[in-house]
């Protein structure tokens, strides 16, 4: 207990070192808006995939509408920061709450859908929600919403996101993250040993259609416009994307995978015509030759000195 | 009078529509009937099929049919590549890495065709002349007719194709259980490749027209259809050919009807509702048989 604790420590140490170093460079102007943007959308992203990866990579429920619980969060929170000028975590703390009451309305019928059938009944829903979206006036249709605050900034990106690692690595580790992993594993194997997959399945979508919610607001904090379509299934491709990228469960490999995707669009947006087609290249020989991901189930902690250097500390204990 | 008048004619509308469906879906319910993938490339195809038609007429200065039939001959050999370099090194992978595949196979095809051709819509030119036939006072125009009579055409080859040759009683034992099919002596892999061929072209018969009916085209053009041919393989009883028939005429019929009555823009939202209340209904689709889930 003691040694887990104390891993979970370093973590968090580390975590803060890397902010420290990110924030220093920002303050000091070594990093330009260009790619200080595209650091936000790094840290969002991880809680995208991440969240994502609950669902797909450690529960094994294929969903394909994640960008339609992102925006959720995202148009609840400008709705409450813009128009009832509430502060950004009131707005977080709502979008979250209602992505996740909505993945859980929406959980409740599609979870009993298998495979296939569930991933696209999941996508089908992410474009519904979408398009409701699209039609209520009151939010600006699909023109966009207008006139944000932009109160995403670097330390409220980090902050949350160490939080949503924290969260769901520990729910991971926890009973029903065992249980979730069971249901990944062989559904009717870990209902017959008693598990209520029902209830798993539907807890690990509300908690990821959750933080895709408070993702979502992060999201649209950090433009003074947002439009339904960022929201589209193409969206939740590249969600999917990242989180196979970098491992379908593995936390380590979420992180990987968002930073991976995230950077290379950004690298190659210079070169718009070529981006999506290395892109496709890409994707497609990374399922030739590592269709794991990068990590597979590995965690970062599991690697081969990092491994040597936490057994060494249980040791001395 | 005046809604019953209405009603008719967006039901006309909506079957010309839906049989454009219905071609995209019979090549993914047949796809997805033999090795379980939804081919989201699906709807890339049909969108290559249909600028392969463009460059026909206009190029080549062809009139419809031997640009239709061009593009349905190119556009198979594209499927069965694709099938060939993409799908089947994977055949043996989790089915999580084809789907991914597909995705990456479906972004290649619609950015580089958007490189090749530039993104900016084509106009697809008039090919038939426009006219319009008067039948007890509803409007039938010229594409409409083509549309329809071209896919009935094309549905019967495929029925018989299915139904009456030694590959379609292949096909359909391969559907059935591949293993199976394989022990008792189908080369799985030529009847695989076969069926993306026959697929593909259905698709790019089902791109040419929508190039002629609503003239314009454009490297994106394919995501929506495909999808919606997906939600009507779904609707029909996914791997059926009846059923991929029925669920795109259905789908394109409620299309038609939402935009007609209700606002175009819940169109695309109709179509996912239908597929979330199939699902949720009778997950085997309209024609299809529930079957037991074995340990």
């Amino acid at each position: 207990m003691n040694a887990i604790r104390k891993r979970d420590l370093i973590m968090l140490i580390f975590g803060l070192i890397v902010f420290g170093v990110l924030q220093g460079m920002i303050s000091a102007k070594m990093i330009g808006s260009f790619w200080q943007l595209n650091i936000l959308l790094i840290g969002i992203n991880i809680i995208m995939s991440v969240s994502l990866n609950l669902i797909n990579g450690y529960t094994g429920q294929f969903s394909l509408g994640h960008a339609g619980f992102m925006a959720v969060g995202a148009y609840v929170g400008v709705v409450a920061t813009t128009n009832f000028g509430m502060p950004l975590l009131v707005a977080l703390i709502l979008g979250a709450i209602c992505a996740g009451s909505l993945g859980f309305l929406i959980g409740l019928p599609t979870l009993r859908l298998r495979g296939d059938y569930l991933a696209i009944a999941t996508l089908g829903l992410g474009e519904i929600i979408r398009i409701v979206i699209m039609n209520i006036d009151y939010v600006g249709g699909a023109a966009g919403f207008k006139g944000i605050p932009h109160l995403t900034t670097f330390p409220w990106v980090f902050f949350v996101m160490l939080f949503t690692l924290f969260f769901i690595k520990n729910f991971v580790n926890s009973s029903h993250g065992r249980a979730c992993i069971a249901i990944r594993e062989n559904e009717i194997a870990a209902e017959s040993m008693g598990v209520n997959t029902t209830k798993y399945k539907i807890m690990a979508f509300t908690i990821g259609a959750a933080f895709a919610g408070v993702a979502g607001g992060l999201f649209a904090h950090c433009f003074y416009l947002i439009c339904p379509a960022s929201f589209t299934f193409l969206a939740s491709f590249n969600y999917l994307i990242m989180v196979v990228l970098g491992g379908m469960g593995s936390i380590t490999g979420s992180i990987a995978g968002a930073f991976v995707v995230t950077f290379i669009s950004a690298a190659l947006a210079a070169w718009p015509e070529f981006r999506m087609i290395i892109y496709a290249l890409a994707l497609i020989l990374l399922m030739f030759y590592r269709p794991q991901g990068l990590f597979g189930y590995m965690e970062v902690t599991n690697l081969g000195p990092i491994k040597r250097f936490f057994d060494r500390l249980k040791e001395a204990k | 009078m005046d809604f019953m008048h209405q009603l008719v004619q967006q039901l006309i509308n909506g079957v010309s529509l839906g049989s454009i469906y219905a071609l995209i879906a019979l090549g993914y319910t047949m796809i997805y009937g033999i090795i379980k993938l939804i081919n989201f490339a699906h709807g890339d195809i049909y969108m290559v099929g249909a600028y392969l038609g463009f460059f026909v007429v206009t190029q080549l200065h062809l009139s419809i049919l031997p640009a239709l039939l061009i593009s349905m001959a190119i556009t198979a050999c594209l499927g069965m590549i694709v099938e060939r370099l993409a799908y089947k090194p994977l055949r043996h992978a989790p089915r999580i890495s084809i789907l991914i595949t597909a995705i990456g196979v479906s972004f290649f095809l619609e950015y580089a065709t958007m490189y090749f051709v530039t993104p900016t819509p084509r106009t697809f030119p008039n090919v038939i002349d426009n006219v319009s036939f008067n039948v007890a006072g509803f409007i039938i125009n010229g594409q409409q007719l083509l549309i329809l009579s071209i896919t009935m055409i094309l549905m019967a080859i495929l029925t018989y194709i299915v139904q009456k040759t030694k590959l379609g009683k292949a096909m359909r034992a391969a559907s059935f259980d591949t293993e199976t099919a394989q022990l008792m002596g189908i080369d799985s892999d030529r009847i695989i490749s076969l069926t993306f061929c026959i697929g593909s072209a259905l698709a790019a018969a089902a791109g040419v027209l929508v190039g002629v009916y609503y003239n314009t085209i454009d490297p994106l053009m394919g995501i929506m259809p495909g999808l919606k041919a997906f939600v009507a393989a779904v609707l029909g009883g996914i791997g059926i050919l009846p059923g991929a028939v029925v669920g795109g005429i259905i789908l394109g019929v409620i299309e038609a009807l939402v935009s007609g009555f209700l606002s175009s823009t819940f169109r695309d939202a109709a179509a996912f509702a239908i597929l979330i209340l199939v699902l949720l209904v009778k997950p085997s689709g309209l024609f299809g048989k529930n079957t037991n889930e074995k340990v």
